[in-house]
């Protein structure tokens, strides 16, 4: 079985966020960047199939040479070798365009992403680069076994989970379930050593358009300070929650 | 050309985002100078639609279409769109159209914006503002492609009446080869989904231990809301893992979020930043969660949330 994971360089959770540039950039100064957490519970999972069902994983960013540290630490983890398409990912179109050529070309049975990157949240990329690829998809995914080609996935829905059969050649947007945050890894010193010897393919992007683009960003309304209720009293916290805030 | 707008329902019933997304259809409708078609999928109620100003409500009813899935419904939506020539194509923010609007854009050639939480600042270009950055800040989009896709963000919007004299047609609709098929559905029946509340009670490490979450429960039950947790209360297996939100777990945008012995972790409040009005019980006055919170008792939830409820259950009964 052959598998790609596609990894986003992400800020990390605890970063601040800042703009520049007349706040039309993110402002990268002091910010760590990550593999996103969506992502690495999938990479997780392609490690599993590798070791007990045997897999071939690649890993593979839509990205500029700032982003391949990311990509070593997924070689790091145990993938096999690793693709940068060397385009700002600025747009989600456009990228689940890039990736479907690696697909394509790949002759790849299973592709892991994330159900969303952190950063832009726009939960777009699995779903496009399914729909490019005319493979299967399974967004939201908590749970997945593999028997030859059948798939049986599960995913998260409002108030529960679902049960889905379907085979492979398939996409997943994967998060926490796929597999447990415990289970997840962390490079040992042997990993790191091996990852420098990897191969990291930079290949080209094809043309695309992008469909959307960012003008601008903002930062949330600075918020008032917290209006504090005496322990004892209750009562007025039910009186501003509903007089006030309007919302009991 | 037409604003088309897809308004979700679940056994039958619209749900409260269908009137949001309506809502929110019209008045782009407006800016754009174009009429608003509504698309139900096995609903009973069309007519409730034209409340919220759908004047043209395009009804699908077929029992292929009974369960969700992804594939099926995103080409029912893209066959609906080219039927009515709609150059703007609305959705909500659920799980399950999260998973079919980006089958939809790749099928509609339309470039998509998800998270969206305002009205259209300009139409040419076409330019939406969405949340980026796990609440943290906010992006505004433009989107160049001649048809255009948008996710519109939960409680984000609201929900406006502007009642119009409609009317509904039906359609049939072809139904495509899905690839993935549902074998069994898991849910939990009879309570309140942290995904639909106008309420969400939370609650973190400070309770100490699963046996104290009755009066957590309690205090839900009398609010008529969906219950939470922090990430460690569901690692710890002291709540199922349904229920953890924040960063790596689910989203909440309610009206009203009550957090009860959580610190506020800055993974935490990336999940509840969306949340209208945020409450904070802590006994720790540094609890980070302070700064984020709009009210907030310092004290001990073992003391406090028992008289909550009892004070809470009078109130509702006045
Ligand atoms: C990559 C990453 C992702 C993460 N994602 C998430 C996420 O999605 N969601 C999430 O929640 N966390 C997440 N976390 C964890 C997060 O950093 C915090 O550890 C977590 O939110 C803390 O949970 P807590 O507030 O319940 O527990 P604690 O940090 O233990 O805080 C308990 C709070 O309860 C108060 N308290 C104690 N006793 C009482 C009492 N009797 N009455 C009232 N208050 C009391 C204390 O003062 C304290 O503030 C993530 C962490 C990482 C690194």
């Amino acid at each position: 079985m052959k598998i790609l994971v596609c990894i986003s360089h992400v800020p990390d959770t605890t970063s601040k966020i800042n703009f520049t540039e007349n706040d039309t950039k993110f402002d990268t100064n002091g910010v760590q960047f990550v593999i996103n957490p969506y992502d690495e519970f999938s990479l997780t999972r392609a490690m599993w199939f590798k070791e007990k069902q045997g897999a071939n994983v690649t890993v593979v960013n839509v990205g500029n040479a700032s982003t391949e540290p990311t990509l070593r630490k997924a070689l790091a983890i145990g993938a096999d070798d690793a693709i940068r398409v060397n385009m700002d990912a600025t747009d989600g179109l456009s990228v689940a365009k890039q990736l479907a050529e690696v697909v394509k070309n790949g002759g790849y049975d299973l592709v892991l992403a994330g159900r969303e990157s952190i950063d832009y949240n726009g939960g777009m990329v699995p779903g496009m680069l399914a729909a490019l690829v005319d493979f299967n998809f399974v967004n939201g995914c908590v749970g997945m076994e593999i028997d030859g080609t059948s798939v049986t996935a599960t995913r998260e829905i409002d108030g529960g989970n679902e049960t889905l059969s379907t085979a492979l050649p398939l996409v997943i947007g994967g998060q926490k379930g796929i597999v447990e945050e415990k289970d997840l890894r962390i490079p040992n010193m042997r990993g790191i050593m091996m990852a420098r010897k990897k191969p990291l393919n930079v290949v080209e992007p094809v043309a695309t358009e992008s469909a959307t683009s960012i003008e601008s960003f903002e930062k949330p309304a600075p918020k008032g300070a917290v209006k504090l209720v005496d322990a004892d009293n209750v009562d007025e916290l039910i009186s501003l929650l509903h007089n006030e805030a309007k919302v009991i | 050309m037409s604003v088309l707008v897809f308004a979700d329902s679940a056994e039958g019933k619209f749900k409260k985002s269908a009137f949001e997304v309506v809502s929110y259809g019209k008045k782009v409708a407006e800016q754009l100078g174009s009429n608003l078609v509504a698309l139900t999928i096995n609903a009973n109620n069309n007519e409730e639609l034209y409340t919220y100003g759908a004047e043209k409500v395009i009804a699908v009813s077929n029992d292929s279409l009974a369960t969700f899935n992804a594939k099926v419904y995103a080409s029912v939506i893209k066959q609906v769109a080219e039927a009515q020539g709609s150059s703007v194509v609305i959705l909500d923010s659920s799980i399950d159209t999260l998973y079919a609007a980006p089958i939809l854009a790749v099928g509609l050639d339309a470039g998509y914006a998800s998270n969206v939480v305002a009205l259209p600042s300009a139409t040419s270009p076409f330019t939406v503002k969405r949340k980026a950055f796990s609440n943290k800040g906010f992006s505004n989009t433009v989107i160049s492609t001649e048809k255009k896709v948008i996710g519109v963000a939960k409680n984000s919007y609201g929900v406006f009446e502007s009642p119009v004299d409609g009317s509904t047609e039906t359609f049939e609709a072809t139904i495509a080869d899905s690839g993935v098929t549902s074998i069994k559905v898991e849910r939990v029946t009879g309570k309140v989904t942290i995904a639909d509340a106008d309420i969400v009670v939370s609650a973190g490490r400070g309770l100490k231990g699963p046996e104290n979450w009755g009066m957590v429960e309690e205090l839900a039950d009398v609010l008529g809301a969906a219950t939470a947790c922090s990430k460690p209360v569901s690692d710890l297996g002291w709540r199922p893992h349904g229920e953890h939100v924040g960063q790596t777990g689910k989203p909440v945008a309610s009206n009203l979020y009550i957090a009860i012995g959580i610190s506020g972790a800055i993974q935490h409040l990336a999940g509840i930043n969306a949340s209208k009005v945020k409450v904070v019980i802590n006994t720790d006055p540094e609890a980070p969660f302070f700064k984020a919170a709009d009210y907030g008792i310092v004290g001990d939830a073992f003391e406090v949330v028992p008289k909550l409820i009892e004070k809470l259950k009078a109130f509702k009964q006045a």
